[in-house]
């Protein structure tokens, strides 16, 4: 229980610190050259200035801008977040619509980093300076040079130009009407590529970490005296070191959340999948206050709340804390 | 200097690092030199493979422009704005994690609530805003890059100066009348300053990935010769011609590379509890 007060005691600072976000946000993008009516009045191809100002008027941006900060704080209260004049729907919709995507490609990608990461850290951590070891630490090193939307597009030449293995974008075969497990599984290919390309980077940092806190761990004390007791090398690392090992790496993804949203912004762009990312390319482009402050609100609160299980998960595996 | 050479020389990798970062110093050295004019010229004919003639060694793009001149021309604009990149967010992040760890209490807990307000908020997601606001020239992109990475310099800096503030040096040096901005500057500073330069190479791979993100995706500079843009440029004859984008890309890995090889390379000869490895 006292892990749960902890974490919500977190979780409750964070809420000044997403104010300060969007407060601030929103008067950075006071200074954009062009608003959002700028931009509306380019899609319809020219306006007049009375139109112009028409517009404005509906849409409240004639109003000074402190005005303005105030009444977006006041419908953010009220968990409205507006309407998106590009999009001509309310921005939770539009948000709402994209969310999945970009939920699953960083749900996977996060898995498959931690795993993989976990898996191949520990690997190298046991066949330390061996030729694994090498192999994998310089594999990692690699990774984690590589720009990842460099890697989304070789992967494509190589996946779905050269091999046709896989798809080079989208989200699922569109008007194949596919409907329950055939849909997973054609949304399950069509994420091979991204997925991985998201991973990677975040793979090779896990890996690091890994295999440090691995190497770190496998000097301490409890260990020798677990190995003295006779006990199996598999046991001591599974049921001693792992719990402790992987305290970092833990720590490391909730830090991490926030940059991986980052990264699907170039990872959608690629592989055109339809999530947050290329929405917030989008309004940014396309001056869509409202939109983009949306997605920080959005992202915000998911980092929060990865930070929030994270430390919940880090409570479970160290007894010391809570 | 010799005891640091052979500390440092005891990891292949770091050497092999320190090479390729000499080899992408030197590329962008010569590429006024080798390249002389303007690299985004029109120099012959479009997509011609790369090896199959000799007056363009690594082909031209879709526009007919030389890729091996945008090539040896990129290096200076990556190398120019990871280190400019680099130089400001160290410096921000080192006056910020200094003044937060000299004076702790309430300057601290400020300065963390805005650390952590910039750590919550995805860094690219606000490097879109900055150069949407500001624009895309050079100078601004290098500023944007610089003002989203200076929260783990910042940190660094204040775990340092928090550590530091209750040793024995900066008592007596207030027991001599030492004013704050003295102590700071010139008693505890170069003391905490080694992990921070260390980290200061992962800032920099960091700065030149990200700007060739914001390239790619049409955002940065569109008149320099940014690794970035040629890959973006490729994505249009990414079916057949696909070594325009992959040569650029092939380049960001091997300085990015290069520079981590010789931070990591730094962090172990400085390092002294690492011999381990």
């Amino acid at each position: 229980m006292r892990i749960l007060a902890l974490a919500g005691r977190r979780l409750l600072s964070s809420v000044p610190t997403l104010l300060i976000i969007l407060a601030g946000l929103f008067l950075l993008l006071q200074l954009a050259p062009g608003d959002t009516v700028d931009a509306l009045v380019a899609q319809m191809g020219g306006g007049d200035q009375k139109m112009a100002d028409e517009l404005r008027r509906f849409y409240g941006l004639d109003a000074p801008v402190v005005v303005q900060l105030g009444r977006y704080m006041w419908r953010l209260v009220q968990l409205d977040l507006g309407y998106s004049a590009i999009y001509g729907k309310p921005v939770a919709n539009v948000i709402l619509e994209r969310l999945p995507a970009t939920l699953l490609l960083m749900g996977s990608a996060l898995s498959f980093a931690f795993f993989a990461g976990i898996a191949l850290g520990i690997l190298a951590a046991r066949r330390v300076n061996q030729w694994p070891d090498t192999l994998i630490s310089t594999l990692g090193l690699v990774f984690y040079a590589t720009p990842s939307f460099w890697f989304g597009l070789m992967g494509i030449v190589v996946f779905a130009v050269k091999l046709a293995w896989l798809p080079p974008g989208g989200f699922e075969t569109v008007g194949a009407g596919y409907a329950g497990l055939a849909r997973v599984l054609d949304i399950a290919r069509y994420l091979v590529l991204p997925t991985l390309t998201l991973a990677l980077i975040f793979l090779a940092i896990y890996l690091r970490i890994m295999r440090a806190s691995m190497l770190e761990v496998l000097t301490l004390d409890f260990v020798r005296t677990a190995r003295a007791k006779g006990v199996a090398e598999q046991a001591v690392i599974v049921r001693h070191v792992l719990r402790n090992a992987l305290l970092p790496v833990v720590t490391l993804i909730g830090l991490q959340a926030g940059t991986m949203l980052g990264g699907s912004v170039v990872v959608e762009s690629v592989f055109a999948l339809p999530g947050l990312g290329r929405l917030a390319y989008e309004s940014v482009v396309q001056r869509d206050l409202n939109t983009l402050l949306g997605i920080v609100f959005v992202s915000a609160l998911l980092v929060i709340t990865v930070n929030f299980v994270v430390d919940l998960i880090y409570a479970r595996l160290d007894p010391r804390i809570g | 200097m010799t005891t640091f050479w052979r500390l440092y020389a005891r990891s292949p990798a770091a050497v092999a690092g320190l090479a390729l970062l000499i080899l992408v110093i030197a590329m962008a050295m010569t590429a006024g030199l080798l390249f002389p004019g303007n690299p985004l010229e029109l120099a012959g004919p479009p997509l011609i493979w790369p090896f199959q003639d000799a007056r363009f060694p690594l082909g031209t793009d879709n526009s007919g422009r030389d890729i091996a001149a945008q090539i040896f021309h990129g290096a200076r604009i990556s190398l120019l704005i990871g280190l400019c990149a680099m130089a400001l967010a160290i410096a921000i992040g080192i006056v910020l994690g200094a003044l937060a760890g000299f004076y702790a209490g309430l300057a601290d807990d400020i300065l963390m609530r805005i650390t952590e307000a910039f750590q919550t908020l995805p860094n690219f997601l606000l490097l879109l805003v900055l150069v949407a606001v500001f624009g895309s020239t050079l100078p601004t992109v290098a500023i944007a890059i610089g003002l989203v990475s200076w929260q783990a310099p910042a940190r660094l800096t204040r775990a340092e100066f928090l550590s530091l503030r209750t040793r024995e040096f900066v008592q007596a040096g207030r027991t001599i009348g030492l004013g704050d901005a003295t102590l700071i500057f010139r008693e505890i500073l170069p003391n905490a300053l080694p992990p921070v330069i260390v980290y200061a190479s992962v800032v920099m791979a960091v700065a030149i990935l990200l700007e060739s993100a914001l390239a790619f995706l049409s955002l940065s500079d569109p008149n320099v010769a940014s690794w970035g843009n040629l890959i973006g440029l490729g994505r249009g004859v990414l079916r057949s011609e696909w070594y325009v984008s992959a040569i650029p890309g092939v380049a960001i890995l091997v300085t990015v590379l290069a520079v981590s090889l010789v931070g990591q390379g730094l962090n172990d000869a400085l390092n002294p509890r690492l011999r381990r490895r």
